[in-house]
């Protein structure tokens, strides 16, 4: 039986993973390759490195991380972030990276989308979506630009859109939960699930270990994804999956 | 010497960074002399079946690769698995290298037995169920969770050229092989952590084992 799937996400900037609150007072938490490996240790399913970087250099700094962390590692990896042409996507998968994850550029060109799908494949182009409730329209927008850009796009709309046009697979992060630890949005995380026939990865809001439970059986999301909650070791994949099964949720068991 | 034959369609460097890991000398090559000399071959594949027979066939791939496996141990891996069998329906009718009997399809994304849609790729890690614990692939796993990520799968009415299954509203073909040379995982074993490393490792001492035999 397929599993569901606990995903860390590491946030790399200039060639480091740093760590902070909405991308504020951010602090050196290691090496990539490093906190890599000791994720897959950990049992995690899969990564995520997003490149927060600035600079030109920290781009390229990236791709060497792809390539030191693909010939360590044996679990698939995803990287996102500042991914605008087919050139940076061949440039990341050549360099070992399963997947790459388009957020904005998916917006701003959705024909990047359908490019990268028909040339390299679906299951290796994720689309992040952004999402804040607007109560005003009873709705999920999408956000763009980190969060700071607000878009007329419905979410729902936009998750169905992005797989027609190829996507394999939705990280959907919650901006209303994210940093919150009050758990994943289960309503936002369920409208998604239920619109696409592709994975949905939830993101944002993992607080406790009952969290992940939760958005697995009541949102039916196939993975979670969670940053802060392991990187300050408030708990480890390892106590995530124990409890998951211990409730009957099928994981990865090593 | 393992050789990884490189037609354009294959994700080289996860398969090839997994062989470093263990530490066994392979060569990338489209050069069928260089791979003649090879103890086994990988096929690797990521992309559209239709595609990659173009590739195979413009290349003067197909008829190496039939008569490589009469002689040395052969593996394909995802879409290279999905080739060693006749046809696939994706994308029009096309037909493969015909080395096991069955033929690719979709999945249909509606389960008659639950009467509900499920998700289509089929992606993530899956159980293995083993169904012939004597082949030489599957010999001692230490787990049986493998990555996988494809829309179409092999239906086969050869229940003895399936090795292992995995459960998917249908069971799926997971490791294949016809009990001699040719074999074939569905998913990903250098992405499979410790289950695929050992099916990694054990498909190159089988290959060792046959060149010992074959000299």
């Amino acid at each position: 039986m397929l599993t569901k799937r606990i995903i860390p996400c590491l946030d790399v900037k200039e060639g480091r993973v740093v760590k902070g609150i909405q991308f504020l007072n951010l602090v050196d938490a290691g090496d990539p390759v490093e906190l890599a490996k000791h994720y897959n240790d950990e049992g995690a399913d899969e990564l995520v490195f997003l490149d927060i970087s600035a600079s030109r250099e920290g781009r390229d700094t990236m791709v060497d991380i792809v390539k030191k962390v693909a010939s360590t590692l044996h679990i698939p990896f995803t990287v996102g972030g500042g991914i605008k042409s087919l050139e940076d996507i061949k440039r990341i998968l050549r360099a070992g990276a399963d997947k790459i994850s388009l957020n904005t550029s998916a917006v701003l060109n959705p024909q990047l989308i359908k490019e990268g799908a028909d040339f390299f494949g679906s299951q290796c182009i994720v689309c992040a979506i952004d999402a804040k409730y607007d109560p005003e329209n009873n709705r999920y927008v999408v956000y763009t630009h980190g969060g700071h850009e607000k878009t007329s796009l419905d979410a729902i709309e936009w998750a169905k859109e992005v797989v027609r046009l190829g996507a394999g697979e939705i990280l959907l992060t919650s901006m209303d939960s994210d940093g919150e630890k009050k758990g994943f949005q289960l309503d936002l995380t369920q409208k998604v699930s239920r619109a696409v026939s592709v994975p949905v990865i939830a993101s944002g809001g993992a607080g406790s270990l009952d969290d992940f439970y939760q958005v697995f059986t009541k949102a039916q999301a196939d993975a979670a994804l969670a940053a802060s909650m392991f990187h300050y070791k408030e708990t480890t994949v390892g106590k995530v999956k124990s409890y998951c099964k211990q409730k009957g949720v099928h994981v990865r068991w090593i | 010497m393992i050789g990884i034959l490189d037609y354009g369609m294959g994700n080289l460097f996860s398969v090839s960074s997994a062989l470093e890991g263990l530490g066994v000398p392979f060569i990338i090559s489209d050069n069928q002399a260089k791979l003649n000399e090879t103890d086994a071959l990988i096929l690797p594949g990521v992309g559209a079946f239709k595609d990659a027979m173009t590739c195979l066939e413009d290349q003067k791939h197909v008829e190496f690769i039939r008569s490589y496996a009469k002689k040395k141990p052969l593996l394909g891996i995802c879409l290279g698995m999905q080739l060693l069998f006749e046809e696939s329906e994706e994308h029009g009718l096309t037909k493969g290298l015909s080395l096991l009997p069955g033929r690719v399809i979709k999945f249909s994304g509606f389960s008659p037995k639950t009467g509900k849609s499920y998700k289509v790729p089929h992606m993530g890690w899956n159980t293995l169920s083993i169904k012939q614990p004597e082949s030489c692939l599957v010999k001692g796993l230490s787990d049986q969770y493998a990555y996988f990520v494809h829309s179409y799968y092999v239906h086969t009415n050869k229940p003895e050229v399936v090795i292992a299954t995995a459960d998917y509203d249908v069971d799926v073909p997971a490791v294949v092989g016809d009990g001699q040379n040719v074999f074939g995982t569905q998913f990903h074993p250098e992405k499979s952590s410790e289950c695929g490393l050992s099916i990694l490792k054990n498909f190159i001492e089988y290959a060792a084992l046959q060149k010992q035999t074959n000299a």
